[in-house]
């Protein structure tokens, strides 16, 4: 006897104890599971936090670019609220008189710093030496129809508000809310701006029903993720039903179907208190996790109850033997799933993206209070309940069912299946490497979601949602008005003008030009960028002079004047596009400007476009770890290292084909699919696991040869494998059901690389099993 | 049910004679502080305006300010910017009005002309800083209604009312201190919201000829972009004796050369 059977012995001795140990104390068991459970929860605390910084580490080196140029000029979020009068007209007197009241209400926006509307852009003109800084349209309601039309011409002329606030037909326009969130509690401050915005958009709507409005920006963005973790989180109740319903069609017992329930349940509150303990704020992909708890916890309880029931019915022992017996058998199985399911869960930790740490701990405590529950609450239970069922006596030997068949037809041909396979999965493992990064977050929402509904409607008929910016230096205090630096900047402004990427550039060169024709008594001819330093800085201070309240050009220009900001914005650009035109632009300036004029892209948008490669890179060293640790743990679990390292095959191969069917069926992966690696492996190593550990006992402890072991295997754990998977794949469904794209994709792959793991657990492992056996041993 | 009509009334006549004291009493305040400075006739002070932004990046702007005391009419004022290098030599001339928008007029020495800003807005920042150009501006009172908030001590405090419709603010409270000539101790600033958005208060106060107080700092700072501005006055002059004729656009154009 080695020291391992020693072990494995012990272990087996320990759990009857245990098991006994619970059943003679259940009610003691079941009052101190259900206090600790209540002490668990009320320090539950569910907080949601919909700011989209929760995507970023610290340490983000896009998020520290980003917030260094918003620490420069002015850090901003906003709210861009898109009015389409019916009459397909902006310029009648109605409209423009309508778009300056909501601009005036705009105004009083919680946070909001400035607004940016057609009726209050600083229109700039000249009369000899009289210098004209005013709205474009103020007081429109008094105004002629050739002053109406003036206000058209003007406004369709400028730049700075085609395609950003105004469409080129002018018949739609824009107001830009610019607020400034404390960002003390982002929980609060964004329901905040966005209920107001909401109920001042209603008002408007009333008074003014010829009016369609449409909203985006990053304010709605926050409130998007927000509510999409609100309704993911009621995702919860669904598969709390199915759950139910599951246990009772496989135990067909109303008493099992409570304890599973109360097992769940704890489950649950226990992680409910655990997010309050650790002051987690949840996100959308952590708003997951009792769904994930729920899925992966009712196996535990599956597991013993059917085995409890199976020894009553099939065996006729009595209650209280049947379970002792059953928790006996399936102490150390459901230890070791949970454990690797733990481990998977864990490996998130090594990922750049908080929301999915903070998935990964919850469900990792979550699954370690269900195994805990399903141990000790859910036997007391069992014990306490008046479980009857009627043994069967008829069924002598069972016929040969459809797994028995599967067996045989396995193992007729293990090397014809073992190639199939193998071409298969290389195949799909070829087309797996075709999927590309995207993280372009407002395809995170599907149609069904208001804000990308909007979004779409905004970028289809107005202006782009991304952007890129630049903060771009002349290397010396005041020196944007040097001549030399408005040359430069101004040839930018062109050369990005041209790019097909392009939809606006905002950029202080535009500024320059506009002042200096305005000084030269509005002649088309100076509207370049002044080339005389004293000039430009001197314009600059008469038309900064003469700019209104939170229409400043602080949040284009810094305080030292050394500095100035270009906003770039985009057509909707997948990741990688995104990705290859920001290095695109980022080459142009240091081919063509001075050293001190080189500036990298930052923006929200681009931090998002890479967060997937970092998520990926990440995530790679924790995949190893957690493979080599869930090896580990096989191998021991086993008891063999041969066997340990051949379930590396099936453990891993469902991955890869997932990702296979993936580039056949969207191609484009994003963040949340990066994870499901470390997950899947933690769950769908349960499949390998009772497979083999079948197969080796009847290998050892039956003496069968490999390929009636194999049909053993097939005959003793085939249905708990079909009917967990099918638990698995509900869970996962409901969540495929989200839309949050998150969420949703990796639900869908994971159900594909659970289906995948169970068809190569029933085909491949078993012919490799055999194959191998074949070299050792002759038979 | 008399009694309780009579209750009423007795609460509402109560409560607009309340309002009326207090609007009265904080009109009386502002009329207080006006009156003990009056009489300075004109001064010259340098200035210096340090900007300084959320990591502490700092930029400097040196300013002469000319100021003529008129009593018919807001009063005149007259600032030379003597640095940075590139706008050394601009000058802004304005004629504040009691009633209606001010006159302003700049000179650009780069192309030696006089440009007038024909613009209603007084409320966007002065050169960059956190101080707009309403807040610097000569204070009338025909420019606010008024309030009066409290007092404490020997300080008072009135809320202040913008009457320009395009002025940034819904109000300001100004905080005086009625022992010490009623200067300004402090005055904070509420946005179109009607949030907090800036406060500014006086330091290294000063009395000259005996009369008039002058602050030596005055520090801006604004709670929403938490940038921060701060003027230092030194040499102070009383004693210039200006004329109107120092405050013309020929005026101008000789104080930037």
């Amino acid at each position: 006897m080695n020291a391992l059977k020693k072990m494995s012995n012990a272990s087996n001795r320990f759990a009857k104890k245990w098991a006994e140990f619970i059943i003679k104390r259940k009610w003691f068991v079941l009052i101190a599971t259900f206090i600790l459970t209540m002490g668990l929860g009320s320090q539950g605390n569910m907080e949601f936090d919909g700011d989209y910084h929760v995507f970023f580490s610290e340490s983000n080196p896009e998020l520290e670019a980003f917030d260094a140029l918003q620490d420069k000029y002015t850090k901003d979020d906003n709210v861009l609220l898109v009015l389409s009068p019916a009459n397909k007209n902006i310029f009648t007197k109605e409209n423009l008189a309508a778009i300056e009241e909501l601009t005036a209400e705009s105004w009083n926006t919680p946070f909001s710093s400035r607004v940016d509307a057609v009726t209050n852009f600083q229109h700039t003109s000249a009369v000899e030496d009289d210098l004209y800084v005013d709205d474009l349209s103020y007081e429109s309601s008094l105004k002629t129809d050739s002053e109406i039309n003036d206000i058209r011409e003007k406004a369709l002329k400028e730049p700075l508000l085609v395609n950003r606030i105004l469409n080129e037909e002018g018949s739609i326009t824009a107001i830009n809310i610019t607020v400034k969130l404390p960002g003390i509690d982002s929980a609060k401050e964004i329901p905040e701006v966005t209920a107001f915005v909401r109920n001042m958009v209603s008002d408007f709507k009333e008074k003014h029903p010829n009016f369609e409005i449409h909203s985006s920006g990053l304010v709605p963005l926050n409130t998007a993720f927000f509510e999409s973790s609100m309704n993911d989180l009621a995702l919860t109740l669904i598969m709390l039903i199915i759950v139910i319903v599951v246990t009772f069609v496989l135990t067909r017992n109303i008493y099992s179907t409570i304890a599973t329930f109360f097992v769940v349940i704890f489950s649950i509150i226990s992680a409910v208190g655990f997010v309050g303990l650790m002051g987690i704020k949840l996100t959308p992909p952590s708003s997951v996790f009792p769904t994930m708890i729920l899925t992966l916890a009712v196996a535990d309880s599956i597991h013993i109850l059917v085995t409890m029931l199976q020894k009553m019915r099939k065996e006729g022992l009595n209650k209280i033997e049947a379970l002792t017996e059953s928790v006996r058998l399936n102490f150390m199985p459901v230890l070791i799933t949970s454990l690797t399911t733990v481990i998977g869960f864990l490996t998130m930790n090594f990922g750049e993206v908080p929301p999915f740490w903070d998935l990964g701990n919850i469900t990792a405590f979550g699954m370690t209070m269900a195994f805990i529950f399903s141990t000790t609450t859910l036997p007391a239970l069992m014990a306490i309940f008046p479980v009857k069922t009627k043994a069967i006596k008829e069924q002598t030997k069972p016929k040969k069912n459809g797994y028995t068949l599967l067996g045989e037809f396995v193992i007729k041909q293990p090397v014809r299946l073992t190639i199939i396979s193998i071409v298969i999965i290389g195949g799909l493992t070829f087309l797996a490497t075709k999927n590309t990064f995207n993280d372009e977050f407002i395809n995170y929402f599907d149609e069904s979601v208001t804000f990308r509904s909007d979004t779409d409607y905004i970028s289809e008929n107005l202006t782009g949602i991304y952007n890129i910016e630049f903060s771009i230096g002349s290397g010396e205090s005041g020196g944007i008005n040097n001549p030399q630096y408005l040359q430069k900047l101004n040839e930018f402004e062109n050369w990005l003008n041209e790019q097909p990427e392009v939809v606006h550039v905002n950029a202080f060169s535009e500024v320059a030009r506009r002042v200096n024709r305005s000084m030269h008594g509005d002649d088309e001819y100076f509207y370049k960028v002044p080339d005389n330093r004293e000039e430009a800085a001197q314009y600059l201070l008469l038309y900064e002079l003469s700019l209104p309240f939170g229409l400043d050009l602080n949040n284009q220009i810094n305080v030292d004047k050394s500095e100035s900001r270009v906003t770039v914005t985009l057509k909707n650009l997948d990741s990688p596009d995104m990705i290859a035109f920001s290095e695109k632009v980022e080459k142009w300036l240091v081919d063509n400007t001075p050293p001190e004029m080189h500036a990298i892209a930052v923006s929200p948008m681009l931090m998002f476009s890479k967060l997937g490669f970092r998520q990926a890179e990440s995530m790679l060293k924790g995949n190893i770890i957690a493979l080599i640790l869930i090896s580990l743990v096989l191998m021991l679990a086993l008891r063999s290292f041969k066997l340990g390292m051949l379930s590396i095959i099936p453990n891993v191969t469902p991955v890869l084909i997932g990702f296979g069917f993936w580039a056949l069926y969207k191609a484009q992966i994003n963040t949340g699919m990066v994870i499901v690696f470390g997950m899947t492996l933690g769950i769908i190593v349960d499949d390998t696991v009772h497979f083999m550990s079948k197969f080796i006992r009847a290998r050892r402890e039956l003496g069968y040869t490999a390929k009636e072991a194999v049909v053993y295997a097939f005959e003793t754990v085939g249905k708990a494998l079909v009917t967990t998977t099918i638990v698995l794949i509900a869970g996962f469904a409901v969540l495929s059901t989200s839309s949050f794209a998150l969420n949703s994709y990796m639900a869908r792959i994971t159900v594909i690389i659970i289906t995948a793991a169970l068809i190569i657990d029933f085909i491949l492992l078993p012919s490799l099993l055999i194959l191998t056996s074949k070299k050792d041993i002759n038979e | 049910m008399k009694k309780i009509i009579i209750t009423s009334i007795a609460i509402a006549l109560f409560g607009t004679v309340n309002a009326q004291t207090s609007e009265a009493r904080g009109i009386e305040i502002a009329k207080a502080a006006e009156k003990a400075d009056e009489g300075f006739i004109s001064s010259i002070v340098e200035l210096k305006m340090t900007l300084k932004n959320k990591n502490g990046q700092t930029s400097e702007r040196l300013l002469t300010t000319k100021t003529l005391e008129l009593t018919a009419d807001g009063d005149k004022s007259l600032i030379v910017f003597k640095s940075p290098k590139d706008v050394k030599g601009t000058s802004t001339l304005t004629f504040t009005h009691k009633v209606g928008s001010d006159d302003q007029w700049l000179y650009l020495p780069s192309i030696k002309r006089v440009k007038r800003i024909s613009s209603n807005n007084k409320s966007g920042p002065f050169v960059g800083s956190e101080f707009a150009y309403e807040d610097l501006s000569s204070q009338e009172i025909e420019k606010y209604t008024y309030k009066f908030v409290e007092e404490k001590g020997n300080l008072l405090t009135v809320e202040q009312d913008p009457v320009d419709p395009k002025s940034g603010y819904t109000k300001r409270l100004v905080t005086y201190n009625k022992d010490k000539g009623y200067r300004f101790e402090k005055v904070e600033f509420y946005d179109r919201k009607n949030s907090l958005l800036k406060t500014l208060t006086y330091s290294n106060y000063k009395q000259y000829k005996n009369k008039y107080w002058r602050a030596g700092v005055f520090t801006m700072v604004n709670h929403q972009s938490n940038k921060e501005t701060v003027l230092n006055f030194s040499d102070y002059n009383f004693e210039s004796n200006l004329t109107e004729e120092d405050f013309s656009q020929a005026a101008l154009k000789r104080a930037g050369k």
